[in-house]
């Protein structure tokens, strides 16, 4: 009986426990999903377009590139880090040798800057939000701010 | 990643000599991973090497292989047979790069801008490692295909790819409504074949001959003893359809331009950047960046054509004339092309990553090419380059008449024989 108390409190405290486990871990992924649901569907779609279009035969389907000639869009500091100089690879492309993980990639990025300031946002917004990625999205102000400065 | 290529090559030496069953075995005939023609067999020799470019095959049998990145610091390997089991014996040079070659016991070697060459010794051994001629000297490296191929005819001639650094010589490299440059500046240190001799020191530019113009850019590249005529492959150009939306759609981008197999005499001019040759018209076009619409030739008409035209982006890596014994007859002086498989041909499924066989009469294909080795890719359908498995890059005959094939992504190299 005794033993029984015991154990019936100590399932308690674990059941409590559990739940406190249960509402922090909903609140951490409810804050996950919020942040993904911040990309509006269409913005992914349009973007998804713009990839299809102007990117993946370098960059191909898995954006994981071509060994030595095109670098991939996957993890990369290129792809998740500043956004001002991710939009300038697009809008001026970009010549000059790129290392990552210890690997060089041959082949010049050509500039895009015939696609729109709604393109660019859609697809960099795209890119860093699909294959693995995740990062804030850009914006068309984002990029219409660069572009005015070029 | 040092460590790492170091533990790779130790890996290879305990490979061949022993029978950790954790790795795939040497000669070991249950790996059939690739497919071949019924009546030929397969055996893996080297399981991961590195990224293995050219390799090439000395008297005494030892296989010489280039890579593309060093491995525990050094660039080429050799490997010697006993009994059966490969392992290697020396490694050197501390630059990387795709041509590899020997000839009359001397190994040529090129890094992106220059070729030496080493002595090889009675023992088979390079007995110049640290000290080679430096043979050419000061050729134009600008990134885009930079690397070097080699081959050597009969005569102390030694020949060299230059390939261009660019795509089809726009003003702007690569971008869509971007003119060509004409003339085209580039053609003047690369985009073709240059001779020099193998007998001289520091050679340049001023020193050889533009033997062949108007190549984009050449990986594969054989001499043909049987008639003395220099063969080579021709990459032909990206992006036809992503640079001219309106004229190419995703089919005609993945199937154009060909890959040009090419009997490449002195003077020759195969029309880069102003044409690319199209296998389903069988003719040479005037390219979209020149005043081209995909059917219009204007002065690609007079241009020199290819001997045959493979479907586009295969990227063909390697070329052999086949000189041996062991297989049929009908593979007698016939050609062996290495396809690295393509990367544009995206969105559509990738093409190549395979060993084709093109039999030949009288210096010219006798039939249509034939697929020899497939399966390099493991999988049914490939849609991104880096899902591939293996991507065959050299070939070489062994020492008993057998093909080798190098692979340039998991480091291997087969070797396949005729069942007898």
């Amino acid at each position: 009986m005794v033993l029984n108390k015991i154990l019936g409190i100590k399932n308690l405290r674990n059941r409590i426990f559990m739940k406190k486990v249960a509402i922090v871990l909903s609140i951490f992924i409810a804050g996950k999903q919020s942040h993904a649901q911040s990309i509006k569907p269409t913005t992914m779609a349009a973007g998804k377009a713009v990839y299809g279009k102007a990117c993946i035969t370098c960059h191909q389907p898995d954006a994981k590139g071509v060994p030595g000639l095109n670098p991939p869009l996957v993890k990369t500091k290129w792809v998740l880090g500043n956004k001002t100089a991710l939009i300038n690879i697009i809008l001026k492309g970009l010549n000059t040798p790129i290392e990552i993980d210890d690997e060089y990639y041959a082949n010049p990025m050509p500039a895009q800057s015939n696609l729109t300031d709604e393109q660019i946002a859609d697809v960099l917004t795209y890119v860093r939000n699909s294959f693995g990625n995740k990062a804030t999205t850009v914006t068309v102000a984002e990029v219409k701010t660069a572009r005015a400065k070029k | 990643m040092k460590i790492w290529f170091a533990a790779m090559a130790l890996l290879v030496a305990i490979n061949a000599s022993s029978c950790d069953s954790t790795a795939i075995k040497v000669n070991d005939l249950s790996q059939q991973d690739i497919s071949i023609p019924v009546g030929f067999k397969n055996t893996i020799i080297v399981n991961t090497l590195g990224r293995n470019r050219h390799i090439s095959v000395a008297a005494n049998g030892d296989l010489f292989v280039k890579l593309e990145k060093l491995s525990n610091g050094k660039g080429i390997f050799q490997l010697r047979e006993t009994n059966g089991i490969w392992k290697v014996i020396d490694s050197f040079c501390n630059y990387t790069g795709t041509g590899i070659a020997v000839k009359n016991n001397f190994l040529y070697a090129s890094s992106d801008e220059e070729v030496f060459k080493y002595t090889i010794g009675s023992d088979g051994r390079i007995t110049n490692v640290s000290a080679p001629e430096k043979i050419i000297t000061g050729l134009a490296s600008k990134r885009q295909h930079a690397s070097k191929s080699i081959a050597l005819d009969n005569a102390g001639n030694i020949y060299v790819n230059i390939g261009a650094y660019s795509n089809a010589c726009q003003v702007a490299d690569r971008t869509a409504g971007s003119p060509g440059q004409d003339p085209c500046p580039i053609l003047e240190e690369a985009g073709g074949i240059w001779q020099f001799k193998t007998n001289a020191l520091n050679q340049s530019y001023k020193e050889g001959l533009r033997y062949v113009t108007g190549l984009r850019n050449v990986v594969g590249l054989d001499w043909n003893a049987s008639n003395n005529e220099l063969y080579v492959m021709q990459h032909g150009r990206d992006q036809l359809g992503q640079l001219n939306p309106d004229m190419y759609n995703d089919t005609t981008n993945a199937e154009l331009p060909s890959e040009e197999f090419i009997l490449a005499k002195k003077g020759n001019d195969f029309g880069w950047p102003y044409c690319y040759y199209d296998h389903l018209q069988g003719k040479k076009i005037l390219g979209p960046e020149y005043g081209g619409d995909g059917k219009k030739q204007g002065r690609c008409a007079d241009k020199d054509q290819p001997i045959m035209g493979f479907p586009g982006h295969w990227a063909p890596n390697a070329l052999l004339f086949y000189t041996g014994n062991q297989f049929p007859e009908r593979y007698k002086n016939g050609a062996f092309i290495a396809f690295h498989g393509s990367w544009n041909r995206a969105p559509m499924r990738q093409g190549g990553y395979l060993v084709a066989f093109v039999p030949m009469k009288d210096g010219k294909p006798s039939g249509p090419y034939e697929i020899f080795a497939n399966g390099f890719t493991g999988k049914e359908e490939l849609m991104s380059t880096g899902d591939a498995k293996y991507r065959p890059c050299g070939l070489a005959m062994s020492a008993d008449g057998s093909l080798l094939v190098s692979d340039s992504k998991a480091g291997r190299i087969w070797k396949i024989s005729y069942k007898m």
